[in-house]
């Protein structure tokens, strides 16, 4: 049970940290050119969004359970189980980030899915 | 070549980086922490752990090829599609199972090798798509 719970708060405090992280980078714009001065200028006006702000110490949380959960369960359990998030993340990106998820792209994602649970699993 | 091809360049070009740069970083880390050796889980055993961990090149190179991949990440995502991005870069689990038979020469399962053929067939149809499907904020630098 708390395995369970535990690796539902990893998976939606991955997701969410990550679309945070995507709504402040849309937020500040791409950079006009992939130079390292731009690339300097970029990153600094990234790190003055909020949204950043909120999706770090989501994606620092998740890391942390991700390792209270290896320390649980077999690293063979725990990664096929937290490749679930492919899926949540691409659930988030369409009702939160409006993004346009095809058919083509579910398939794609569901696919990728299965696949890091089985690589993981061994 | 058109706009939307460029922005399908620039946006693998970037998935690529950040899937060299977890890789390499991740091998370092674990490279590292073979050198410091089993960290004893006691508050002396942690402190001595923490200690021998900042002074160890290893473990700095590693970081720094993870510093790469989250700026990479964060770059890639402010103008491409998160539901992009983050299946495509699953392709690095392929890509460290080849590694890991060519250059470690490691036996792979069946299952592994099933897993690895459904992420590049997974990766092949999200990179079909268009990787941009939002506005992005039209935010043009002032020249300097």
């Amino acid at each position: 049970m708390r395995v369970a719970l535990l690796l539902g708060l990893q998976i939606l405090c991955s997701t969410g940290g990550e679309i945070a992280l995507t709504h402040g980078m849309k937020a500040t714009g791409e950079p006009a050119r992939l130079r390292p001065r731009e690339l300097a200028a970029f990153l600094w006006r990234a790190t003055q969004s909020g949204w950043l702000w909120a999706g770090v110490p989501l994606l620092a949380l998740s890391f942390y359970s991700l390792l209270v959960l290896l320390s649980w369960q077999p690293i063979s359990f725990v990664i096929p189980a937290s490749a679930l998030s492919y899926v949540v993340g691409t659930i988030g990106a369409k009702y939160i980030l409006r993004e346009d998820v095809s058919p083509a792209r579910w398939a794609g994602v569901v696919l990728v899915c299965a696949g890091v649970a089985l690589v993981a699993a061994g | 070549m058109g706009h939307e091809g460029r922005i399908r360049i620039k946006t693998l070009v970037m998935i690529l980086a950040m899937v060299l740069c977890a890789n390499v970083g991740d091998l370092m880390l674990k490279r590292g922490m073979m050198e410091i050796g089993a960290v004893e889980i006691s508050p002396t055993g942690l402190w001595h752990a923490l200690l021998l961990t900042i002074t160890n090149g290893t473990i700095w190179i590693g970081i720094f090829f993870l510093t790469g991949f989250m700026l990479s990440y964060m770059t890639v995502l402010s103008w491409a599609d998160y539901s992009y991005v983050m299946p495509a870069g699953a392709f690095g689990y392929a890509l460290l199972t080849l590694l890991a038979v060519v250059f470690l020469h490691e036996t792979v399962s069946p299952r592994r090798w099933v897993g690895v053929l459904l992420i590049c067939v997974g990766v092949l149809l999200v990179g079909q798509t268009r990787p941009r499907t939002t506005e992005v904020a039209v935010r043009r630098e002032v020249a300097a």
